[in-house]
């Protein structure tokens, strides 16, 4: 009887493969993400949590990670504008060579990093065409960084705007509505979702970064020395588990970062109908 | 039919453990970026030779530090060409290289160099000495010494010179704060530091005369000009274990000290081990030349100068790096 | 009015974070001539390292392209505990800097790793082709996931269920409704994966050992030759790296002519 009726129920969604769908799902996340975090935490303990604590807590360190963060950071919000506007324009725009300018934007993406940070460092550092020098500063990086993620916000939101339907913008316009008040109101809220999902990218991509800033910001301790190259000082120095100790912190504090984009996501979109 | 089936089966195991005989070794050769192109030379001639007949090899390149670290990770590995002693005596440590991979007649060093600085074109601030770099408004390029094992060379030799000159171990400590003041960059390898100079940052840039020598050979214009005092940069190379139980990775070893290939070394700018290799090539001798191991001058070889001044919390350059922030 | 200032304002900056400096990578490319160029990119070792990137792409890009489906799926159409987390946790690779990848996989894999036995039983992972996959499926996870969840989110749930009331199977509703609404963010998706799958070096350095002619990628060569001091070589290899990339995107447009928006 129970068994009979168990066959007639229908999961939520009526997809009665979810489960094994998502059993392969996570098999694959287990194989090719958990199992090497869960090393690297482990390889990180191996000192003992006193030991984590102090190499995560050395003042090279929080220096390391505090500018990383902030600029990674700054970096995100600036692409969820740039981004915006880029995926705007690139969709809703027209003007001569826009397939083009299209098809290059994931370039900073597939260019090794090695050849991002020479290509910087001869535009905008000492010698550059542009008498711009702003190589082995703050600044520098926030550049190289800006290029290395410039790609994540603007392919966010694209797709949206292309599903996007026009005929509320249509009839708001019509109305008398301004531009900027259709956007706020209308467009804004729909794209939300797709920028907040690529400012978790480049966010986490910024505070990754190695390739592309090593060479440009100069990696002077306390001042231009992001995480990621004080890690890779402590690991070619021998200090394995010290490496590894910054680098769970660093995770763990990105993660919470995450965490916390995914909650706001969720709030702003719960006040809309 | 019977003798037939088995004399058949005779000649087919006689073919197969020819056939295994003859197959080829391979030899596994894992080295710092730069000797790439004198291995070239050197694989090429040494095949031509009975010892090398038939060995192929597999070549990797990397940063020092990086191929230790891969190798300790098991990267197949029969002969390592690493760019200072301490790289190696990780692999001793983690057991793939016998203890006594010095014992032989060059002590494990395969190829010689020393520490130079890179000027701008004529020298316009006048850099000569030591002393010279820490003058004000003079900007010194050194690879992070954290970063690049390499650049340990720069520091120690920036010590030694000091000490040379007479000055105390608390002296040359002092100045060697002094000089890291005047270093507004520091790249994360000496290829990066290279290229951050050429860009047309800093005055003065300390790298390895080879580095200067090979740059100038593939175009890259680079004055370079040597101190009477520096230090002589000794590039070790051993066999692992696993390398010891291949005749041709012993064989390959042994060649890398024969002429030919001492020759390919200093086709790339390397000062060769072997003296007769010299000939030929116009190697400044400098008046003050020292090595690690110069007791006198407070240089205890590496061990102990790697864990006196690079300790990665406690080492004099550690606490020189730090307080460059505050 | 307001059109014009988002154009150049969108195009001012695109110029000087992406244009010129491609325009760069380009020019330094065939400073020395078109042949050198050529020549750079055709040696045995390039184009060994041109089919390895492929190979790689060629496996790492279709497996996180459907994991990503999967996985977009279930983080919006179904609810399940730790949703928010998993949602979270599949960004993470990203914040890894490639040395510490390199680090958890011979933490992993390497010799006394946890998986370290592998290679004394013949399964070579890392030092091989097994593990620069496994490197690049790591640091070029998230793409196609973040892609998908805010479109499918953004369409909702409406048409699905209709055509399930009216007896279509959960495969049916998949191929004829939400796959053609989510087309553009997985053909994004894929292009971002690719673009990282091809373009990866630190990560993939690491692990693969970086032998001649066995496991050097594209990325890897270029680093080679530019230690080698072959400048303009390095950078007509990028410019091949250039040319995938731009080549995905033409690509698309093909297989997805765009129906213009107003």
């Amino acid at each position: 009887m129970a068994a009979d009726t168990a066959a007639l129920e229908r999961p939520v969604t009526g997809r009665s493969g979810a489960p094994l769908a998502r059993g392969v799902a996570t098999g694959y996340l287990s194989l090719v993400v958990l199992l090497p975090l869960a090393a690297l935490i482990w390889g990180s303990r191996a000192g003992g949590l006193g030991a984590f604590w102090e190499q995560a807590t050395r003042h090279e360190a929080v220096s390391a990670l505090k500018l990383t963060l902030v600029v990674a950071a700054i970096c995100a919000l600036l692409n969820a504008v740039a981004g915006t506007a880029i995926a705007w324009t690139l969709v809703r725009d027209r003007f001569p060579g826009k397939g083009i300018v299209d098809a290059l934007i994931d370039l900073p993406f597939a260019l090794p990093t090695i050849v991002a940070g020479l290509t910087l460092l001869a535009l905008y550092g000492p010698g550059g065409p542009f008498g711009i020098d702003v190589a082995f500063t703050r600044t520098a990086l926030l550049l190289a960084l800006l290029f290395v993620t410039l790609p994540f916000v603007v392919r966010a939101v694209q797709p949206v705007l292309l599903e996007l339907d026009t005929e509320m913008e249509e009839a708001a316009a019509s109305l008398g509505a301004r531009p900027l008040a259709i956007f706020r109101r209308i467009v804004f809220p729909n794209l939300l979702p797709a920028i907040l999902s690529g400012v978790a990218l480049a966010f986490a991509r910024a505070v990754g970064e190695f390739g592309a800033v090593v060479l440009i910001s100069g990696n002077l301790p306390f001042k231009t020395e992001v995480a990621s190259v004080y890690i890779f000082g402590q690991l070619q120095s021998g200090n394995e588990s010290g490496a590894a100790a910054v680098s769970v912190l660093l995770l763990a504090i990105s993660l919470g970062v995450l965490l916390g984009i995914g909650a706001f996501r969720r709030w702003r979109t719960r006040h809309d109908a | 039919m019977k003798a037939i089936w088995i004399a058949l089966l005779g000649i087919a195991l006689l073919a197969g453990s020819a056939a295994g005989a003859s197959k080829s070794t391979t030899v596994d050769l894992v080295a710092y970026s730069t000797p790439k192109d004198a291995y070239g030379k050197i694989i090429s001639a040494f095949q031509k030779t009975a010892a090398g007949n038939g060995v192929s090899f597999t070549q990797s390149y990397a940063a020092s530090g990086d191929q230790a670290r891969a190798v300790a990770a098991g990267q197949p590995a029969d002969v390592v060409n690493l760019s200072l002693d301490p790289d190696i005596d990780l692999l001793v440590r983690k057991n793939l290289v016998p203890k006594t991979w010095r014992a032989n007649a060059h002590r494990g060093i395969v190829s010689d160099s020393v520490v130079v600085f890179v000027v701008r074109d004529g020298n316009p601030k006048h850099i000569k000495g030591w002393n010279d770099l820490t003058k004000s408004g003079v900007e010194v390029i050194t690879p992070n010494p954290f970063t690049s094992g390499g650049a340990r060379w720069n520091v120690m030799a920036a010590y030694g010179a000091l000490r040379r000159q007479g000055k105390t171990d608390k002296q040359a400590i002092k100045y060697l704060y002094k000089l890291f003041h005047h270093v507004p960059v520091q790249p994360d390898s000496a290829r990066a530091a290279l290229a951050v100079f050429a860009q047309g940052k800093g005055d003065v840039l300390l790298t390895y005369e080879n580095e200067a020598i090979f740059a100038n050979k593939k175009g890259v214009h680079t004055d370079y000009h040597i101190p009477k005092a520096t230090l002589l940069i000794e590039t070790p190379v051993a066999l692992t274990k696993t390398g010891l139980g291949k005749p041709a990775a012993k064989a390959f070893f042994k060649y890398l000290w024969s002429a030919t290939a001492q020759k390919a070394f200093a086709d790339q700018g390397y000062r060769p081990v072997l003296r007769s290799a010299a000939k030929g090539y116009r190697f400044y001798k400098p008046p003050g030349l020292f090595t690690i191991s110069s007791k006198k001058l407070g240089l205890n070889g590496w061990p102990k100068v790697n864990r006196r001044f690079f300790d990665p919390n406690k080492g004099i350059v550690a606490v020189i790096e730090r307080s460059l922030g505050r | 009015m307001a059109r014009y200032a988002l154009r150049f304002g969108a195009l001012g900056y695109l110029a000087l974070l992406l244009l010129v400096p491609v325009g760069l990578v380009f020019y330094r490319a065939f400073e020395n001539g078109a042949g050198h160029a050529w020549d750079a990119v055709t040696t045995h070792q390039a184009l060994h390292a041109l089919e390895l990137t492929l190979l790689i792409a060629a496996i790492a890009v279709p497996a996180n392209t459907v994991f990503g489906i999967v996985l977009a799926l279930a983080l919006v159409r179904t609810r399940f505990p730790g949703r928010g987390l998993v949602n979270a946790v599949v960004d993470l690779p990203l914040a890894l800097s490639p040395v510490v990848v390199g680090l958890a996989l011979f933490l992993l894999y390497g010799r006394g790793g946890w998986l370290g036995g592998l290679a004394g039983h013949g399964v070579k992972i890392l030092f091989a082709l097994p593990g620069m996959v496994l490197a690049t499926m790591f640091v070029s996870l998230p793409f196609v996931v973040r892609e998908v969840v805010p479109v499918l989110r953004e369409i909702g749930t409406d048409q699905e269920q209709a055509a399930e009331t009216l007896g279509a199977s959960p495969l049916q509703v998949f191929r004829r409704i939400t796959f053609p609404a989510i087309r553009w963010a997985v053909a994004y998706g894929v292009v971002l994966t690719t673009a990282r799958a091809i373009g990866e070096f630190g990560a993939v350095s690491v692990v693969s050992g970086r032998i001649e002619g066995r496991t050097e990628t594209l990325p890897l060569y270029v680093q080679s030759q530019f230690e080698g001091f072959d400048t303009s070589g390095a950078y007509a290899a990028s410019v091949v790296l250039a040319m995938i990339a731009i080549g995905t995107v033409v690509g698309l447009r093909v297989l997805h002519p765009r129906e213009e928006v107003a």
